[in-house]
């Protein structure tokens, strides 16, 4: 009976260990990722190379391709490979010049990275929040990072006081391509345009 | 007459919402009226870049304390309406919480400008409304609408802002509907005012996340609406510190592909 307690304790502080690594790394992971943000936000560089820093972060944070698909929703089943690829080249210029472009004005953005919780082997809640100022409030962030590869964290999501940017781009998308009768094509054309602009 | 017409039709709109809602997959946008939306948002942003994004950039020149003590006899304001519907969704401490901050910073607050109650252990606590009432109660939120000046809003939220404009606010009621038997010193004009104001406080406050916000989307409409559709679902839950975009469901389906 005292061997089977043992087993169960081990086995207990087995699992603690693992969790506490995977929670480590990914708030480490956060926690690091911003501070490196908020360097680039706050240095005295133009826009334009704070927003080539901006870029080279996301593209080495987010993943990308996932977040890609996952905005497709029902459609991303019905892409052929071509289809695929030529979207996933999409997404990733549309992604990184969204991403820069969205933080860029912020230059006075502090992260402080509050806890997390391991929801399971392939995802850890991040839970931040955006410092407030005399002009802005504070803001709740919550970062839903992918620890599938517990050495190579990536986000997947970004819930802003409760409002995930991934749902509310898949919600985005997938109105495009029911305003023009279900043709993924659209969609290319729009995330085009938005890229040429 | 008209609030007999206005109950008739609160009641038909609820039976509407109820039977819809048995049909309804939670998870689906429901725009019924998305051309007639789509042109209500157009207006209204246009409505915004002549008239309240200006006069926002304003109002954030203003004195940082100005400012906070603005948002605070707002937020003040706001516990009329957030107190009953605490009591409609049997969040009884809530609505005692509530009602002490009202008291408290009404008075020694000096009508809400400052805020005493949180210093004394009253922390503000999340605004509360009929819209989200009606969804604690299991109504479905309807068709999204788009309304025009008020912005984003559902059929379900509509409802409750007609009850609240039928007697349910009490700020209403004393300023607009002018019911002597509460305090007769507010005219409709302070009504409105506050109304104002806690749209340009809102505005102000939001400026740069807006900017990115219209700078960066595809679809700006499809944006804003998946936004205010999110934050209502959230707020009828009080899931402040969770969200649903934490459901695993979606992307684990990506792992299989």
């Amino acid at each position: 009976m005292k061997i089977i307690r043992k087993i169960f304790v081990l086995f207990f502080f087995f699992l603690s260990f693992i969790n506490n690594s995977w929670s480590q790394s990914a708030s480490k992971f956060i926690n690091d990722l911003t501070i490196e943000a908020s360097s680039v936000l706050s240095s005295k560089l133009t826009d334009e190379e704070k927003i080539i820093q901006l870029k080279k972060i996301g593209e080495n944070s987010v993943d990308i391709n996932g977040v890609g698909l996952y905005t497709l929703g029902k459609y991303r089943k019905m892409l052929t490979d071509n289809q695929k690829k030529q979207y996933q080249d999409l997404f990733k210029s549309y992604f990184l010049k969204s991403f820069s472009g969205r933080l860029v004005g912020y230059s006075d953005a502090k992260i402080a990275v509050l806890s997390e919780e391991v929801k399971n082997e392939k995802y850890t809640i991040v839970y931040s929040k955006l410092i407030g100022t005399s002009d802005r409030p504070e803001v709740k962030i919550d970062w839903r990072v992918y620890t599938r590869d517990p050495e190579n964290p990536l986000i997947r999501d970004l819930i802003i006081e409760g409002l995930s940017l991934a749902r509310t781009q898949r919600e985005e998308f997938n109105s495009i391509i029911v305003n023009n009768d279900g043709n993924i094509e659209a969609l290319f054309e729009n995330l085009k345009e938005f890229i040429d602009n | 007459m008209n609030r007999i017409i206005t109950a008739l039709f609160t009641l038909l709109l609820i039976q509407f919402l109820v039977v819809k809602k048995s049909y309804s997959n939670e998870n689906e946008v429901k725009d019924c009226f998305e051309r007639l939306n789509r042109v209500t948002f157009a207006l209204n942003m246009g409505l915004d870049k002549i008239i309240f994004k200006p006069i926002s950039k304003g109002y954030r020149k203003l004195p940082s304390p100005i400012r906070t003590g603005t948002g605070n006899a707002l937020s003040n304001l706001s516990n009329l309406i957030t107190i009953p519907n605490n009591i409609l969704q049997g969040d009884f401490g809530s609505a005692a919480n509530n009602s002490a901050r009202l008291l408290i910073n009404t008075t020694l607050g000096i009508a809400g400008i400052f805020d005493p109650a949180n210093s004394l252990g009253f922390e503000k606590r999340e605004k509360e409304d009929f819209g989200q009432s009606l969804g604690v109660m299991g109504v479905g939120e309807g068709c999204y609408l788009v309304l025009p000046v008020l912005g984003p809003s559902t059929v379900r939220d509509t409802v409750g802002s007609l009850i609240a404009m039928n007697g349910g606010d009490v700020w209403h009621n004393i300023t607009v509907r002018d019911d002597e038997e509460y305090v007769k010193e507010f005219k409709e004009s302070d009504y409105w005012a506050s109304r104002v104001t806690s749209g340009v406080d809102f505005r102000a406050k939001n400026l740069e996340a807006f900017d990115a916000m219209e700078k960066n989307s595809v679809d700006l409409y499809a944006t804003v609406r998946s936004l205010y559709l999110q934050d209502r679902k959230r707020k009828i839950n009080n899931s402040s510190n969770k969200t649903e975009a934490m459901e695993d469901g979606d992307w684990d389906t990506l792992e299989n592909q």
